[in-house]
């Protein structure tokens, strides 16, 4: 397995998020927005990815560290002088911290992926159903500590204030840090030990691979992502409690679905391909031209065709889009004889 | 007395039996269709939900309410079988984590289209809003609502654990919830077991959309979503795969949620969900057959 023959699987997904970006760089700032979040659910699905693609288990849990990487930039960054105004119950020691944007950033991740270490300790030994169940029971647990904990950020209200610091390149340069992290992960050793227990959890045991870590391995690193991810979401819009819930988990699972949640390709391509669908039908809601056709659709529309479309690749094609497979260069054929 | 203890009054206590008694129907709802199916129904609440438009529907159009509660029987009935033949059948054969991610697209997709059809504010059931007033019983006033909820919750989980024990059709489906495929060897039709179990999870669906509409006059696109999250915890709690402890799960939660919600000040009700999932989580890992059943059988190896 040379490394010129892998090459694709980076520089392909890679191309694409640095395409969109210098794209976005031509439009308008109105549509430039919706370029923005589409980046930023780059990199959340890409978090998914490295840990739901590389160990086939489900999680409902992600957007909670997405969730706390947001609150973390958000908290620490917010202006000294407006936080006691915005929220007044925080907590002392945060109210006279501030860092600057790419320390909170760096905090984010952090904050991400430790949260994730500690909830994965306990979760990590569920499979299937039940690890599907216990990762909704975190994202519920951590919506409803940060929707009412006012003591850590602003509890119910948007996140207003926060520096909007995030343009293109820290959206782009955001996505290509997870992705860039997702593909080493997924060609180092504890990748393969870990996709060695996806496809057959007996034998990879057997041969003395541990389950529970390699598991907790990648989810403290998705959970870092995603908690980058959040930091990057919270410089770019006033986020909700309420908007980091079950409707973002909802989108972002059903991005990698589509694409196909066995490889990086997929992750990429469904994130931008549905959040690309999605935002025209949101835009829509104020209504679009199209061809010279202007179009309005009522609220509710981008959410209905995309859980039209997850459910029916789900049915038609499980393997999503992508079918699981990276591109790559094709191999130079050796054939053993039997 | 311990009511006094706990600082209860009446009133609080029989929210919390009419919660609970709410709650154990639509617990055994979902514990029945994971009996058969090994699937967790998320789109319950978007059962619950359109039985809730179709009460609507039938308060507007002035229905007599026996009218209205039968509409809503049917289009719930109808929504969850044409569910089961596009939707679960053809996943039937995935691995439960699929059909759990299945279901929530399907959950979404419907609470988008009653958002789409009816708007963010929803439409208003009030035909049925004179249960809320009280009846006297014995000196205690308690809601008409919350006597229905627990007598109606009494009467068909007692009805089901008969269809369960004493017909051909219950004895089918407990096999099956056992182990479907030698179910299935011995001559138990396998659509027939799924039908059942789908009609009468939304059977309880209804009754439940009923109920509910009492409490939450105006139906929006998220009625039943809180509540059959809240369901879904107590079901795994109680323990999935079978109707008693999932009755069990069902109503302690809604007994607890009913009472301390009324009990407690707002600062600390507030975390309820909190407390309650970091239980399921315990659960799930301790006791991962459910904290109502007895030792569940050895795990599959290979």
């Amino acid at each position: 397995m040379s490394a010129l023959r892998r090459a694709p699987e980076l520089l392909v997904p890679a191309l694409l998020v640095l395409g969109t970006a210098l794209f976005a760089l031509q439009v308008s700032s109105y549509l430039q927005a919706y370029f923005l979040d589409t980046l930023v659910k780059v990199a959340i699905v890409v978090a998914l990815y490295v840990f739901i693609g590389n160990s086939g288990v489900l999680s409902f849990g992600h957007v909670s560290f997405v969730a706390l990487g947001a609150w973390t930039a958000g908290v620490l960054t917010v202006p000294a002088d407006q936080k006691s105004a915005i929220m007044p119950g925080l907590a002392h020691f945060l109210l006279h911290t501030n860092v600057g944007n790419l320390a909170s950033l760096a905090l984010a991740a952090a904050v991400g992926a430790v949260a994730a270490f500690v909830v994965g300790l306990p979760l990590m030994r569920l499979s299937g159903l039940a690890a599907g169940i216990a990762t909704f029971a975190v994202l519920e647990i951590t919506n409803n500590v940060l929707t009412y904990d006012q003591s850590i950020g602003p509890g119910e209200n948007a996140f207003s204030s926060v520096p909007q610091t995030t343009g293109i390149w820290q959206a782009a340069v955001g996505a290509l840090i997870c992705i860039a992290v997702a593909f080493l992960y997924r060609t180092s050793r504890y990748g393969r030990m870990l996709r060695a227990t996806r496809e057959d959890p007996a034998a990879a045991a057997a041969v003395g691979i541990s389950i529970y870590r390699q598991r907790l391995l990648a989810f403290a690193i998705s959970g870092g992502l995603a908690g980058l991810a959040g930091g990057i979401y919270v410089h770019l819009l006033p986020l909700t409690a309420a908007g980091l819930h079950l409707d973002l988990t909802f989108i972002t699972l059903a991005m990698l679905v589509v694409g196909g949640s066995g490889s990086l390709l997929g992750a990429v391509v469904g994130a931008l391909a549905l959040n690309g669908l999605y935002s025209f039908f949101s835009a829509a809601t104020n209504g679009v031209d199209l061809l010279g056709w202007n179009l309005t659709v009522p609220q509710g529309t981008a959410e209905l065709v995309l859980g039209t479309l997850m459910a029916l690749v789900l049915i038609a094609r499980p393997g999503g889009l992508s079918g699981g497979r990276e591109l790559s260069l094709p191999r130079r054929r050796v054939r053993l004889e039997a | 007395m311990t009511l006094a203890f706990l600082n209860l009054s009446w009133p609080v206590f029989a929210n919390g039996l009419e919660f609970g008694g709410i709650y154990a129907l639509m617990a055994v709802g979902i514990g029945l269709v994971f009996g058969v199916l090994r699937l967790v129904n998320f789109a319950y609440g978007q059962l619950i939900m359109a039985g809730g438009f179709a009460l609507a529907y039938g308060s507007q159009w002035n229905f007599p309410n026996w009218a209205s509660i039968l509409f809503c029987f049917g289009v719930v009935l109808g929504l969850s079988l044409v569910m089961d033949r596009l939707v679960f059948r053809p996943l039937r054969t995935h691995s439960p984590a699929v059909m759990l991610v299945a279901t929530f697209a399907v959950a979404f997709v419907l609470q988008n289209i009653a958002q789409l059809s009816f708007g963010t504010f929803g439409k208003s059931a009030g035909a049925l809003a004179f249960l809320n007033s009280p009846w006297d019983l014995g000196g205690v006033e308690v809601k008409k609502i919350a006597v229905i909820a627990v007598v109606t919750a009494a009467v068909c989980l007692v009805a089901l654990q008969l269809l369960l024990t004493r017909t051909s059709l219950g004895l089918h489906m407990r096999a099956a919830s056992m182990d479907f495929r030698t179910a299935q060897l011995l001559g138990v039709r396998a659509n027939r077991v799924i039908a059942g179990a789908v009609i009468i999870s939304a059977v309880f669906a209804a009754i439940a959309a009923v109920m509910l509409s009492v409490e939450q006059l105006q139906v929006t696109s998220t009625f039943g979503l809180s509540d059959t999250i809240f369901v879904l915890a107590g079901v795994v709690l109680g323990g999935l795969n079978r109707p008693i402890p999932a009755t069990l799960g069902g109503f302690s939660i809604g007994f607890a949620t009913g009472i301390l919600g009324g009990a407690l000040p707002s600062s600390q009700s507030q975390y309820l969900p909190s407390i309650l999932f970091a239980a399921v989580i315990v659960v799930l890992l301790v006791r991962p057959n459910g904290l109502f059943t007895r030792g569940g059988g050895a795990v599959q190896r290979v």
